[in-house]
């Protein structure tokens, strides 16, 4: 991990003493997704945010994407405060979300057309650089030839595939995964990791990954965060030390399963105290 | 294709099946050309009556297509502000719903003493006419632009702007076409209106003038023509909206020809 050393030190997240409330105070329909939160990741890092459904997973990366703003506290993305120009982001959803009058080329493309410093030569390059620029992500996720096709001509694991090619056609600095493999079959799921293994190897990109599967965090991250509903917050954050490149046959292994493991009785413990409280 | 081609073929026995009862119960019933022609007549009008009828046409189409234009030009402008702003769309709406109760018939004296009969008030009478449509279609789609869609732009730090040339303007087209084609025969009952109550030249003077010495076969001979203006028009938007909006219907030309 020399590489670390290269990149400008501080760190690319920093949530500082976040609070997320949504509804009013006043007719007591308030309710907290985010209690108060400080979370700090450094460049390169591949974190993992898991938990159980409304623990404020989702709440966190749309703070850091920016699409939702912090009731207290401060979020900074880049050393500085979310909203200005700064880090360049990358984001799947848990949805393929992909715009339906385009065809998968000009959709992939869009990042480029709208993100510095591609959107100056846009018009120039769209054609011939950027161009090859998809075809290579495209064949990178195993769609080559797909280009001309309209999302609805693709099946939903395919349309995901082309919906990461996205997220990352822009070598985004930071890349935001909310559940982008959540709904798809056990086999993609397992290829596409490979693939964003190896993307996070030769590109070294700061992620932010929130999944309910214990086994894709493991396999995937450096450090592992787990949270808790009601109100919303972290109560764990642990190291992954296992070597890259990771591969499937590695899950199996016995300190990986007794990772996981660890992981499941502490959300089974929180979720166990949460609902006593409840 | 030989499904469309029954289809087709189905669809032009219906159309003539129509005229076909018509001239029947004219002759049948022995009645009067005063009261209703039959259509072989006002077809024979049409034809005889050709260089009268012409330029009358070609002003009723000119007044229209401009007004349509000014309708659409404003229309968008319009449903953009009302649909992009939560502002506008409480402060414009219920303006917008009590103009377009008004009957325009009401507003045409209006224009005429601003500008003079002629030309203007019909251009203005069909924009007012068709712009109603217009803006609430494209209001309402910019409103139903799927927020999700607008998150992947506000990631990558899109302005406004982009937003809404990016994701909100061709998520609105589908909305938009439908508004056209509507509002294209619109535009022509309000230009036709106006040159009713106001003006020397076009389509509802020709009619006016036509009804007042009981010529009755002319009077439909002008029905006709704007009916087939109609048709021609709203056939044209058809085919662009096709082209543009294919990705709606998913139709497979549209994912060939894009």
């Amino acid at each position: 991990m020399d590489e670390s050393a290269l990149l400008p030190a501080g760190n690319v997240i920093d949530l500082e003493k976040v609070r997320v409330t949504f509804g009013s105070a006043r007719n007591k329909s308030q309710v907290t997704a985010l209690a108060e939160t400080s979370l700090r990741i450094t460049h390169g890092e591949f974190v993992a945010l898991v938990g159980p459904s409304g623990c404020g997973k989702s709440t966190i990366l749309k703070l850091v994407a920016g699409t939702l703003t912090a009731t207290e506290g401060n979020v900074f993305v880049a050393g500085r405060e979310v909203d200005a120009e700064t880090a360049r982001i990358g984001m799947a959803f848990q949805n393929p979300t992909l715009l339906p009058w385009l065809n998968v080329r000009d959709n992939i493309m869009m990042p480029l057309k709208i993100v510095q410093p591609f959107k100056q030569e846009f018009a120039r390059k769209r054609r011939t650089e950027y161009r090859d620029r998809v075809e290579e992500s495209l064949a990178r996720v195993g769609l080559a030839g797909f280009g001309d096709k309209f999302p609805w001509q693709l099946s939903g694991g395919m349309q995901q595939r082309a919906s990461l090619c996205r997220a990352l056609i822009h070598d985004p600095t930071l890349l935001l995964l909310d559940e982008p493999f959540g709904a798809l079959d056990q086999f993609t799921r397992e290829e596409l990791w490979e693939i964003m293994q190896q993307l996070w190897i030769d590109k070294r990109p700061t992620v932010l990954l929130v999944t309910h599967d214990l086994k894709e965090a493991t396999y995937l991250a450096t450090r592992i965060c787990v949270m808790q509903a009601r109100p919303g917050r972290i109560v764990a954050d642990s190291v992954v030390p296992f070597a890259r490149p990771r591969t499937i046959d590695i899950s199996f292994q016995p300190e990986f399963v007794s990772l996981t493991q660890r992981l499941r009785e502490r959300i089974v413990a929180a979720r166990v105290a949460q609902e006593a409280v409840s | 294709m030989n499904d469309s081609a029954r289809r087709h073929m189905l669809s032009a026995a219906c159309i003539l099946g129509f005229f076909v009862a018509w001239e029947i119960i004219c002759v049948v019933f022995d009645i009067s050309d005063i009261v209703l022609p039959k259509p072989s007549q006002i077809l024979v009008t049409m034809w005889t009556r050709f260089p009268a009828i012409w330029p009358h046409a070609v002003q009723t189409l000119y007044t229209t297509m401009v007004g349509f234009a000014f309708g659409i030009l404003f229309g968008v402008a319009l449903g953009v502000l009302i649909g992009s702003s939560r502002l506008a769309y409480d402060a414009v709406y219920p303006l917008l719903v009590g103009f377009s109760s008004i009957p325009k018939v009401a507003v045409v004296p209006i224009f005429v003493l601003w500008f003079g009969a002629g030309t203007v008030p019909a251009v203005l009478t069909a924009m007012i006419t068709c712009i109603f449509p217009i803006v609430v279609n494209v209001a309402t789609g910019l409103a139903a632009t799927e927020p999700e869609l607008q998150d992947v732009m506000r990631t990558l730090r899109a302005t406004k702007w982009e937003i809404l040339w990016n994701i909100g303007l061709p998520r609105t087209m589908p909305y938009f076409f439908a508004s056209l084609k509507v509002a294209a025969s619109l535009a022509f009952v309000g230009a036709v209106i106006s040159e009713t109550v106001a003006s020397n030249r076009g389509i509802g003077n020709l009619m006016m003038i036509a009804s007042s010495s009981f010529d009755v076969p002319l009077v439909f001979a002008g029905l006709f023509i704007l009916a087939a203006l109609g048709v021609a028009l709203y056939a044209g938007f058809s085919l662009i909206e096709g082209r543009v909006t294919g990705w709606a219907i998913r139709s497979e030309n549209f994912a060939g020809g894009g």
